[in-house]
Order: C-alpha cells, then sequence, then structure tokens
C-alpha cells in the first residue's frame, strides 16, 4: 500500500472530474470522490511513478520557476521554427548527440524528454539508462559534455530539486 | 468588455493558426523525417494551445475543459513525435546527407 501515490493520483482524477463538469455541485462533488477513490485504488495499487515527487516549499518553488522556463523555451522554440522554414536558403546543420543526465527517478527522465522535445532544435529519439540520444537541427558542438550543457542543464538544476 | 474579450481571443487564435500553418510548412520544407518531426512537433503544440486559449477567451464557460486539453496536449505532443522518431530510426530511415554526426548508430 502505498499512500503517496494513492493521493497523488486521487487528486489528479478528482481535478481532471471537476474541470470537466466545470461545477461545483454537492452531487458532482460526492460522484467524483467516490468514482476518484476507486480508480485510483484499482490502477495505482502497486505504482511507484509519482514516489519521487518531493513535497517541500523548495521544491514547489522551482516548480513554478520551470514551469516559466518551460514556457519561454516553448515560445523561443516557436520563433526558432519559423525563421528557419521562412529561411529560403533553410539553415540546418542536423545530426543526433548523445548526452547524459543526473535524473535518477523515472518520472523526472519523463519530464526532462519531453521538455528537450519541446525546446529550441531538439528532439529526443532513444534513451538507455542515463544516456538520452537527441536529434538537434543545428549541431554546434557534438562533443558529449558540451552538448549536455548547452540542452540538458537548463532544465536538470530545477527537475533535480523536484523529483531527484 | 464581452466584446474586448472575443476580439481578444480572436486575435490569439489567429497567433496560433499562423504558427500551424508555419508548421505545416516546415513539414514541405525540411529534407527528412527527424527535421520534420521536429518542426511539426512544435509548431503543433504552441499553435495548438493558442488556438484553445482563443476559444476559451471567446467562450469563457468553456474554460475548464479546455485546460484539460491543453493539459493533455502538452503531456502527449512530445510523447508521439519521440515514438515516432524512435520508430523512424530503428527501420533505419536515412538521415539528411547534410547531417553531421549520428551517435545512436556509432553505439
Amino acid at each position: 500500500m502505498n499512500i503517496k501515490n494513492l493521493s497523488i493520483s486521487f487528486i489528479i482524477l478528482m481535478v481532471t472530474w471537476l474541470l470537466l463538469n466545470g461545477n461545483l455541485e454537492i452531487i458532482t462533488i460526492i460522484s467524483g470522490i467516490i468514482i476518484s477513490v476507486l480508480l485510483a485504488y484499482i490502477f495505482c495499487k502497486k505504482c511507484d511513478v509519482f514516489s519521487n515527487i518531493k513535497f517541500t516549499p523548495k521544491a514547489f518553488f522551482y516548480f513554478i520557476i520551470y514551469f516559466f522556463i518551460f514556457i519561454v523555451e516553448l515560445i523561443k522554440s516557436n520563433f526558432d521554427v519559423a525563421r528557419r522554414v521562412l529561411t529560403p536558403s533553410l539553415p540546418i546543420k542536423p545530426g543526433i548527440v548523445e548526452v547524459k543526465t543526473k535524473l535518477k527517478s523515472k518520472i523526472g527522465r519523463i519530464i526532462l524528454a519531453n521538455s528537450i522535445t519541446l525546446t529550441p532544435g531538439t528532439l529526443t529519439i532513444e534513451m538507455k539508462e542515463d544516456r538520452l540520444y537527441i536529434h538537434w537541427i543545428d549541431v554546434r558542438n557534438d562533443d558529449i559534455n558540451e552538448a549536455t550543457k548547452q540542452i540538458v542543464q537548463k532544465f536538470e538544476k530545477y527537475l533535480e530539486v523536484i523529483y531527484g | 468588455m464581452e466584446n474586448t474579450l472575443e476580439i481578444t481571443g480572436a486575435i490569439i487564435t489567429l497567433i496560433g493558426s499562423i504558427f500551424l500553418f508555419l508548421g505545416s510548412l516546415g513539414l514541405v520544407r525540411m529534407p527528412d523525417i527527424y527535421n520534420r518531426i521536429q518542426t511539426g512537433t512544435k509548431a503543433s503544440t504552441l499553435g495548438t494551445i493558442l488556438t484553445l486559449l482563443g476559444i476559451a477567451l471567446m467562450n469563457t464557460d468553456w474554460f475548464g475543459k479546455i485546460l484539460l486539453l491543453m493539459i493533455f496536449i502538452l503531456i502527449t505532443n512530445p510523447v508521439s513525435s519521440h515514438v515516432l522518431a524512435r520508430a523512424a530510426h530503428y527501420i533505419k530511415s536515412p538521415l539528411t546527407k547534410i547531417s553531421v554526426t549520428d551517435k545512436l548508430v556509432d553505439n
């Protein structure tokens, strides 16, 4: 029995249910609680995805910063794509580089890989243990340490605090 | 007030559709599958989110459901493009000629 995993999946299900219904009537809340508890119990009895999330004020603060950095990177990456697509000479220099991550937890790595995909010019292709293989539209440096510094570290230092 | 929201929403939807258009232009112009996935993912993520945000401003009742849709797209879009790229590499879909390096093949 894992109370932390169960309660996180309960909260996710409950918030989804309330957003989907768009009202706070008593009947909605009661049926939501019953269904969420049941589903969380059936599907998350043995799951350990959320085990590494830390609930400290520092983690919360870093999550907010991380979210804003992520949004800025997403917008930057769109302007980057727009610039490359609209330039007649098509300025790309693609290649697949290898980087490594310090993150240990599953969910931390998932979020790191997804963030890399949504940031300027990078796309996660494969992950083997602590190595990520990334398609980079404009390879500036194919050395593993330099590439890690340029692609991974801006997210890693925040995710490390939140997920470990 | 209602009118302002509606106009703001329409403008944001328009910006979103411009990004979607640039993404589809990228699909045509890019030389190989990996670069196409790159432009496709990034432009469609922000484009769809902005379009949905514009709709949410025009119809404020729908805000909760649209917020759910945005989160869903933000989580699933990178995953699906990662799986597509991985499958493409697995069946040895070639990189374009101007590619400089492929560390995944070397290992």
